[in-house]
């Protein structure tokens, strides 16, 4: 992990390459965290990609409900030769959950970009193949979000078949 | 000409181009379905393969048949009762998904971990990488058609089901790891059994190598099959053994190392060229190194607390409550509502069998946490199923996929 120093002096190199990216950073239990904005976001993990972290460890999707803006992905990124971690960490509104694809710099976001899409609703731009991955196809809502009830899914039986929507036609 | 060497030349005849000997220029690709319910996709994983005679030109996984929410599920419960739901994600390495969220929960409440509890960790650990190791190699067999194979691996894992059993009562999903240490100490006895384990298993994983290693049949499944190099891995997100095989020594508990593992000497094992035979070789002899590791853990563990003494965090020793009302309190606490953890996010990735294993947890100052995600290594290394297998036989895909060692409860969670 950087060093809060570190994470400043990377969060200052982006500051002048891209004014206006950076919104915030936090070094918080020895982990280092850049909120970047989000139409933005794909040129700050690029250039992070080429400053050596170069490896997408993982890619998340969290709802900060009821705090605005509710919705986040986040990039953990890795360097391997140093041994770094940085966190990039986007944030938006429900209306504006659209951020673009890094299928382009990493291709193993193809399965985590769907499930952020499956389980959030965001959408990511320029994703080749944007379905969902967990939940059935057909499935409507977005399950993790944190105003989505638990326990919701009808247990289908012969009693009841024909009265649960969308099943027998 | 033997029969075998027969077979060979006209298996060197056959092209690999996009057009198979006499079958004129207007091949049709065919589409078909394997999956989700075959006995060589190592749980309920669907392919839709895409093939041309019996090439595969395209493959794509579909998942998502044994989701059951568990990330979910995580945040209706408060923190303790977390870890037997995340122990069922990754079901054949329990033990990695509850010491990753254990040690994101622990690093979130800055609690420190005493050292026996790290050893004893470690410990378990590393016996239940040479379970995973185990199931992957016997289940991999019976897909090459070796079932002999298979009822050795498990005669082996069930000796160390039998030391799960011992130490914390069940044989898999033990919850033993708990915020700040393990459940209990480890039973009297158990040091010996675990010590003639070791002695064991490095015995009869020669014995294995005897099997297998010279196996032609074996070898010709495995050797030059399925390879991807090492950058195709690193940009699809590829950890673990599968990175190993390429040549790259990245592992996490030599790189960054966790829970004392820089205590004990060890190995990482590499392969040359990232083929299936590369894959079975470094499995195969990370179980030796497990053995080492465990040895070592064993002859230093330490004596000391077992969890850590912070009442706000672990339940206070059973004799305590009778005489203690400051005991009772705590124990009605964290039985009831549970610890409340600090407001905050943390990452906290370690080497799973399957490669790295990440937890993401976020706390919003209450006692259940507000967002788990797993980032679990069969999710993300299944994309390297297409990488693998494109342009090869339909045959070579059962030997690559088995070599991949997807599990499909990782994957869905």
């Amino acid at each position: 992990m950087p060093d809060a120093t570190g994470l400043e002096l990377i969060a200052q190199e982006l500051r002048d390459t891209l004014p206006g990216a950076v919104l915030d950073t936090l070094h918080f239990r020895g982990e280092a965290t850049i909120t970047v904005e989000r139409r933005q976001a794909h040129d700050v993990l690029a250039q992070l990609k080429r400053r050596g972290y170069s490896f997408l460890a993982s890619l998340h999707g969290v709802d900060y409900y009821p705090e605005e803006p509710r919705l986040s992905v986040h990039y953990q990124l890795l360097d391997m030769d140093a041994v770094d971690r940085i966190c990039v960490k986007v944030r938006m509104g429900l209306e504006e959950a659209q951020i673009a694809s890094v299928f382009d710099l990493w291709p193993g976001a193809n399965h985590p970009e769907r499930e952020v899409y499956d389980m959030f609703g965001i959408v990511f731009d320029d994703h080749p193949d944007l379905r969902r991955i967990l939940m059935p196809e057909d499935y409507e809502g977005y399950p993790q979000r944190r105003d989505f009830p638990v326990g919701g899914e009808p247990v289908i039986f012969t009693y009841n078949e024909d009265k649960i929507p969308g099943w027998t036609e | 000409m033997t029969a075998l060497s027969d077979y060979r030349r006209r298996e060197e005849s056959v092209t690999y181009s996009a057009e198979p000997a006499g079958m004129g220029l207007e091949q049709e690709m065919m589409t078909v379905n394997m999956g989700p319910h075959h006995p060589s996709t190592h749980g309920v994983l669907r392919l839709i393969l895409t093939l041309e005679g019996e090439v595969v030109r395209d493959i794509k996984p579909v998942i998502g048949y044994v989701h059951t929410g568990i990330e979910k599920t995580a945040e209706q419960k408060a923190y303790w009762k977390v870890i037997p739901v995340v122990e069922r994600m990754d079901y054949v390495s329990y033990y990695f998904n509850a010491y990753a969220f254990c040690g994101a929960v622990e690093q979130l409440l800055e609690v420190e971990v005493p050292k026996r509890a790290q050893y004893l960790r470690v410990i378990h650990m590393e016996l239940n990488r040479i379970v995973s190791h185990l199931i992957w190699l016997g289940t991999s067999c019976i897909d090459l058609g070796a079932i002999g194979m298979w009822w050795y691996a498990f005669r082996e894992r069930e000796q160390v089901l039998d030391l799960f059993e011992m130490s914390s009562g069940q044989r898999m999903h033990t919850r033993y790891f708990q915020v700040g240490g393990v459940i209990e100490d480890i039973p009297r006895g158990w040091v010996e059994r675990v010590k003639r384990f070791t002695r064991t298993m490095r015995h009869r994983s020669e014995q294995y190598q005897a099997l297998l290693d010279r196996n032609e049949i074996f070898l010709q499944r495995m050797r030059h099959t399925g390879v991807v190099d090492e950058q195709s891995l690193l940009g699809l997100g590829v950890t673990g053994p599968l990175l190993r095989a390429t040549g790259n020594p990245w592992d996490l508990r030599k790189a960054a190392p966790y829970c004392s593992y820089e205590d004990f000497r060890f190995r990482i094992p590499v392969g040359t060229t990232g083929d299936n035979y590369d894959r079975y070789r470094v499995r195969h002899a990370e179980i030796l190194e497990s053995c080492e590791i465990i040895d070592q853990a064993i002859d230093g563990l330490p004596e000391g607390p077992f969890i850590t003494e912070d009442r706000k965090v672990a339940l206070p020793p059973r004799h305590e409550l009778a005489t203690s009302m400051e005991a009772l309190i705590h124990h009605f606490k964290l039985v009831t509502e549970g610890f409340r953890v600090p407001p905050g996010e943390v990452y906290h990735p370690i080497e799973s069998p399957r490669g790295e294993l990440g937890c993401f947890v976020r706390s919003d100052g209450s006692s259940k946490p507000a967002r788990v995600h797993m980032r679990d290594p069969s999710f993300v290394n299944l994309q390297a199923t297409a990488a693998a297998t494109r342009d090869t036989y339909i045959a070579d895909l059962v030997a690559t996929l088995a070599m991949l060692d997807p599990i499909l409860g990782g994957v869905d969670r």
